[in-house]
C-alpha cells in the first residue's frame, strides 16, 4: 500500500513474445524466484517502479514519526513514554533500511528528498491524519501497524533482493508495534468509562482511513497486474484488505469497542466478513494534498531538512580536516 | 556545495565465533558516525557484538554478467565432494 498510487509506466503487462532476450531471462528468473539483485539486468520500467515503490514506503516511514513523535512529551507513563520512543526510533530505522534499499537501484538520497518535498513522490495517505488524543496512539499501533504487517510480509518474498531483506528486518520488528498499540487499547478498554469512551473515538477515526490504506480496488489495474507479474505486488489491494478486516474485526470485538460500520458482519457462506463501502472520494481527497495534515507534515519534513542542512555540511568539513590533519602527521 | 555523505556498508557479527554479515548500508561523514549510525540502525535489539563499516565505493564485486565465465572451473570438478569416492562399507573412520 505503498504502492497506492504506483505506475509501471506501462500500458500493458509486458507479452514474452514483446521481450528482449535480456528480459526473458529476467522473467525466468522472476517466475522461478530467483531473487535480482542491483547490479542484474533489469527492464527499465521495473527499476523505476521500484524506485518509487521502495522510495514510497521509506518517506512513509519518516513522515509516520510525525504524528507518533506527538505524543511522546504527553505519554502517560515514562515506561509508556520510553516503549513510543523506541517504535518511533524503529520507523526512523526502517525509514533508513528502504533508503538504502532505493539507493542501489541508482538513485541518491538528496533525489529522493527533494522529490518528496516537490510532492513528485507519495507517502501514505494514512499519516495525514492527526493523532487527537492518547487512544490515537493504540489505535495507530493496532491498526496502522497492523495494516502495514499485512502488507509487509508478502513483500518478504519480493523479486528485489535489498527490498526483501530489508522486508524481513521490518517485519520482525513491526510486530512489537502492534502489540504496543494494543497494549494501549487493553488498558484503556479495561479502565474507567471515560477511557473507553475515548478508545471507541479514536476506533471512530482511524477505522476507515486504515481501510484506504490498501488502495483502491485494483482487479482492472495494469500496473498492479504488471507489479504482479514482476512479483513487487504479491496480493492484491483487495485481498490484503480483506484478510485485514477478517482478522482485526474479533480484536475490536475482544476490546469490547465497535467497528463504525452498519454493514460488517460475518459470512458464514464466504468465509470473511462483509464490510460496507469506502469512501474513495475522501481516500483522493487526501493523496492529492486535501487531508487534515498534508500541509504541516511537508512543512514540517522541509523545515528539518532545511534546519539540518547545517549540521551536514559541518559533520563532512569536520571529517575532512580531521583527515588531512591524520595525513599530515602521518607524512 | 554537495553535501551529501558517502555512502558505507555495514558487516555485524552476531555472536563470538560467527562470522561478520552484511546487513545494509548508511551514510555517514567518516568512520567513527558510521559506526555509531551502524549501532543505531542496525542493534537496536542486541543484533551485534562487533561493527566492520568499509566505504561502499572501496567495495569490488564480480559482475552478474560474468558468472559462468567466472565460476566454470568448479563445474566438472565433482571429486573435490567427498561423495564422488565411494568407500567400502567395511572401512570405518573415512
Amino acid at each position: 500500500m505503498y504502492a497506492q498510487l504506483v505506475e509501471t509506466g506501462l500500458k500493458k503487462v509486458r507479452d514474452v513474445a514483446d521481450m528482449s532476450p535480456e528480459e526473458q531471462a529476467f522473467q525466468a528468473r522472476v517466475d522461478a524466484d530467483i531473487k535480482i539483485e542491483p547490479k542484474d539486468w533489469m527492464p527499465e520500467a521495473y527499476r523505476r517502479t521500484l524506485i518509487r515503490q521502495i522510495q514510497q514506503h521509506a518517506h512513509s516511514e519518516v513522515v509516520g514519526m510525525l504524528p507518533e513523535g506527538n505524543w511522546i512529551t504527553r505519554a502517560p507513563s515514562l515506561q509508556r513514554k520510553a516503549i513510543l520512543m523506541a517504535k518511533v526510533q524503529d520507523e526512523a530505522g526502517h525509514g533508513l533500511y528502504l533508503y538504502c534499499a532505493a539507493e542501489t537501484l541508482g538513485v541518491s538520497r538528496d533525489e529522493m528528498i527533494a522529490d518528496l518535498h516537490a510532492g513528485k513522490v507519495k507517502y501514505s495517505s494514512i499519516f495525514n491524519y492527526p493523532t487527537l488524543t492518547w487512544a490515537d496512539i493504540g489505535t495507530i499501533g493496532w491498526l496502522v501497524d497492523g495494516a502495514a504487517i499485512m502488507n509487509q510480509i508478502p513483500l518478504c518474498r519480493c523479486s528485489f533482493g535489498p527490498y526483501a531483506r530489508a522486508m524481513i528486518r521490518v517485519c520482525k520488528e513491526e510486530s512489537f508495534h502492534q502489540r504496543q498499540g494494543f497494549d494501549i487499547m487493553l488498558a484503556l478498554c479495561r479502565g474507567t468509562d471515560e477511557q473507553q469512551a475515548m478508545a471507541q473515538d479514536a476506533l471512530d477515526r482511524w477505522w476507515w482511513p486504515s481501510l484506504m490504506m490498501f488502495g483502491p480496488s485494483d482487479a482492472e489495474s495494469v500496473h498492479s497486474a504488471q507489479s504482479a507479474r514482476w512479483k513487487i505486488k504479491l496480493l492484491s489491494n483487495d485481498e490484503l484488505r480483506q484478510r485485514f478486516v477478517d482478522q482485526t474485526a474479533p480484536q475490536a470485538d475482544f476490546l469490547g469497542l465497535r467497528i463504525p460500520d452498519d454493514k460488517l458482519a460475518w459470512n458464514e457462506a464466504r468465509g470473511h466478513y462483509d464490510f460496507g463501502e469506502i469512501d474513495w472520494q475522501e481516500f483522493h481527497e487526501v493523496i492529492k494534498g486535501h487531508g487534515p495534515c498534508n500541509r504541516d507534515r511537508m512543512r514540517t519534513r522541509v523545515k528539518a531538512w532545511e534546519d539540518g542542512a547545517w549540521v551536514r555540511e559541518a559533520a563532512l568539513a569536520h571529517a575532512e580536516k580531521r583527515a588531512k590533519r591524520e595525513a599530515k602527521q602521518a607524512a | 556545495m554537495n553535501s551529501e555523505w558517502p555512502l558505507w556498508e555495514v558487516f555485524i557479527r552476531s555472536q563470538h565465533g560467527l562470522a561478520h554479515k552484511h546487513v545494509g548500508s548508511l551514510h555517514a561523514p567518516d568512520a567513527g558516525m558510521a559506526i555509531k549510525n551502524a549501532r543505531d540502525v542496525y542493534t537496536r535489539r542486541n543484533e551485534g557484538i562487533s561493527i566492520w563499516v568499509a566505504r561502499s565505493a572501496d567495495i569490488h564485486a564480480s559482475s552478474p554478467g560474468d558468472r559462468a565465465a567466472l565460476f566454470e572451473p568448479s563445474n566438472d570438478k565433482v571429486y573435490r565432494h567427498p561423495t564422488f569416492f565411494p568407500m567400502p562399507e567395511e572401512v570405518k573412520h573415512i
